[in-house]
């Protein structure tokens, strides 16, 4: 009789933790790689909550490769498990087609849209409806070791990736650095936003007709000179386990002439106080192809949208208005650049990174993006399985990317 | 009503709380698994009925090629992880069953690998095997075995091999613990009758020491190869599958199909067909189980 009194204490222990505070608590998700930092969007928040002392945020980090499946394992268990979630430009279609966000496009204001970069709509747009404000703008940039150029006798840097090649083989030669290249080429989305770049440059077409052409044109020249890269011994072979923080540590480590990555590293790389190339880094936008396409740029950017099981959407949009501002944005410009045309002559945010402003002019007029299908995930996966056989020597180019293709033919 | 009637009923009474609970969290989770793998559920709300369509997501998963490869992985993963942790967990409770000084401190530290969550142990195992700064390369570097740093998670010939090494540290404790138990049983007599008998250390070891752990072992043995062979967490942190697919297991290959691609029906079919699998590693632990109570009768 003891033990169930006991029990009984237990269960009334627990009833009482549940009872319910009287304000509004939003639970929103957010990842803790690349782009704004843990510590800028716990900033953002506490700033939010002060100017609406109602309205609560609990965030939550996670790393971008758990963010898809704990919005979409959320949504699966029914009931409000997010107020908020940030949200990659590869899932709008899937998400629209499983009704996990809530529709604002009559939440934006009408004169608002001509204010935002096209490219950062693209990222929340599907047919017609908007499901999120864009927040993150982003894509990949070509960043090299000022001090090495010089050192290899280098005036100008690259505009091709035939010239990236060219310089990246001068610099080996001369025993500068051991693998000039780096890139994130796990088996991960990752490797893909790379693949994408290149694809860009060569004007690939991700589908011919409808049906998957992976296997051809300059989808393949990608694949192709990713491959060409590692056996020329340009490219760092650890690249193949790499995501974008591999990337950033081995050229702020001053391990790497080249290195592809987002907006984020641009800043951190120029921090004495965690690398060794500060001051040292150069920016330019991914760079084109002779005869095809002067720069590329794949769409990296994220945004903040309202899942459907959210019983606070008013409240959420208040919070995923106030940190897509402009003001804000501007504030927080080191680490991710605003959606806002005018941010980008707003002296406050260009001072100090002219050189990645410059950059990001041309790359968001060139932004395009990853193979546009509701089933994008699948798609990714398998497109990963394909491209790492090819790069790790398993299956030549040319059959990895026919089987690819054939493979994403089959989905259902 | 006999006093055994009534004892009986109480039993049953007071049990059904314990059974609601079992049925809520156990039984219902698993009859709409069940369920599940004979429609086509969409994980999403638009979807959230799906259709009735038979065998098809079991024909699917048993004709994938990925599917199959993947269980041929697992099963790599089992034996060799488990035949590991077996084999070293005998040898460190056969030291720490000597006298010596300091031996409760290292019992007490024997633990310490077992008690680190998984993911923890994942990600200090990925520092450890980090081609640029991991200290694995720094060692076999130094000890001149490697001329030059090198990637083990990246390459996939070593990186499920690299992957089951991280596995057998952590969980080598718990064999080698419950083997420790078992050998304070061991009466000390049988040895020194051994001994007389001129026996040496390796017939003292198969002949006296073998058997008596025996049953112990083979719980341990029975328990670890179920829990490694749906083995996910530590693969999910250190290599999410890759490189090249080749440490992506069954588990995340269920994980995968349900939460990544989202269709509910077939990933509860590729589950259904992991558990019936598990099942057989079951059915042979009862099996033994029983055998053992029968030869201990």
């Amino acid at each position: 009789m003891k033990r169930l009194n006991q029990v009984a204490v237990a269960v009334m222990m627990t009833g009482c933790a549940i009872g319910a505070s009287a304000e509004t608590t939003l639970n929103a998700l957010f990842m803790s790689q690349a782009a704004y930092s843990e510590a800028d969007i716990k900033a953002m928040s506490a700033d939010f909550t002060k100017a609406n002392p109602g309205i609560k945020v609990k965030l939550e980090f996670v790393p971008y490769e758990a963010l898809h499946d704990k919005i979409v394992a959320a949504n699966g268990a029914g009931g409000s498990g997010y107020d908020v979630v940030l949200f990659d430009v590869i899932w709008p279609a899937e998400f629209a087609k499983n009704k996990m966000l809530v529709d604002v496009t009559k939440r934006i204001p009408a004169d608002q849209v001509g204010k935002v970069f096209d490219g950062a709509w693209t990222t929340v747009n599907n047919n017609g409806h908007k499901l999120g404000m864009p927040w993150i703008l982003d894509t990949k940039y070509l960043y090299y070791n000022k001090d090495m150029l010089k050192k290899a006798g280098i005036a100008n840097p690259p505009k091709t990736w035939a010239e990236v090649l060219q310089q990246a083989k001068i610099i080996k030669d001369k025993g500068l650095v051991k693998y000039p290249l780096v890139w994130s080429w796990s088996q991960s989305e990752a490797m893909i936003c790379d693949f994408t770049t290149l694809a860009l440059a060569h004007k690939g077409q991700f589908f011919d007709k409808g049906k998957p052409a992976f296997d051809k044109g300059g989808v393949l020249d990608a694949a192709k000179l990713m491959q060409a890269s590692l056996a020329s011994g340009l490219t760092n072979p650890n690249s193949r386990e790499y995501l974008e923080e591999d990337v950033r540590k081995v050229f702020s480590n001053g391990e790497a002439a080249f290195a592809l990555n987002w907006t984020y590293m641009y800043n951190m790389a120029n921090d004495p106080k965690q690398s060794k190339v500060a001051g040292k880094v150069g920016i330019l936008p991914a760079p084109g192809v002779a005869g095809k396409s002067v720069a590329s740029a794949v769409n990296g950017s994220m945004g903040l949208g309202i899942p459907s099981g959210s019983k606070h959407a008013d409240d959420a949009w208040k919070y995923i208005s106030y940190m897509t501002s402009a003001p804000v944005q501007n504030k927080y410009a080191k680490l991710s650049l605003p959606i806002w045309k005018a941010s980008y002559d707003d002296a406050a945010v260009t001072k100090g990174q002219e050189e990645l402003i410059a950059a990001a002019k041309q790359s968001m007029a060139v932004m395009a993006g990853r193979p546009e299908t509701p089933a994008y995930t699948q798609l990714s996966t398998i497109l990963q399985k394909h491209l790492q056989k090819a790069l790790l020597g398993q299956t030549p180019v040319a059959d990895a990317m026919k089987a690819a293709s054939t493979e994403i033919a089959g989905i259902r | 009503m006999s006093s055994a009637l009534q004892q009986r009923r109480t039993a049953w009474v007071l049990l059904v709380p314990m059974l609601g609970i079992m049925a809520a969290v156990t039984a219902w989770p698993l009859l709409r698994t069940v369920w599940l793998s004979f429609t086509d559920t969409g994980m999403g709300i638009g979807d959230s009925g799906g259709q009735w369509v038979g065998l098809e997501n079991f024909a699917r998963a048993l004709s994938d090629a990925d599917f199959r490869t993947g269980f041929g992985r697992t099963l790599y993963f089992t034996l060799v992880s488990v035949g590991l942790e077996l084999l070293i967990g005998i040898l460190v409770a056969l030291l720490l069953n000597q006298k010596f000084r300091g031996r409760f401190l290292m019992r007490a530290l024997l633990v310490l690998p077992w008690a680190l969550p998984t993911i923890v142990n994942a990600m200090m195992w990925r520092l450890i095997y980090n081609p640029e700064y991991g200290s694995l390369n720094a060692l076999l570097t130094q000890l001149g075995i490697l001329s030059e740093y090198r990637s083990w998670l990246g390459d996939p010939e070593t990186a499920m091999n690299m992957v089951i090494l991280a596995d057998v540290w952590k969980n080598y404790p718990i064999i080698a613990l419950i083997a420790l138990a078992a050998l304070q049983t061991v009466p000390t007599e049988l040895y020194e009758a051994a001994r007389l008998d001129g026996a040496n250390a390796w017939h003292r070891f198969w002949h006296i020491t073998l058997p008596s752990i025996a049953g112990p072992l083979i719980v341990a043995l029975v328990l670890r190869t179920i829990e490694a062979f749906r083995v996910f967490d530590i693969i999910y942190v250190m290599t999410r599958g890759g490189p090249a697919d080749s440490t992506r297991t069954v588990s995340f290959y269920v994980y995968q199909e349900s939460f990544s691609y989202l269709h509910a029906g077939t990933g509860a079919a590729y589950a259904i067909a992991v558990v019936g699998f598990s099942s057989l590693l079951i059915g042979a632990y009862i099996f033994l189980l029983r055998r053992q109570n029968g030869a201990s009768r």
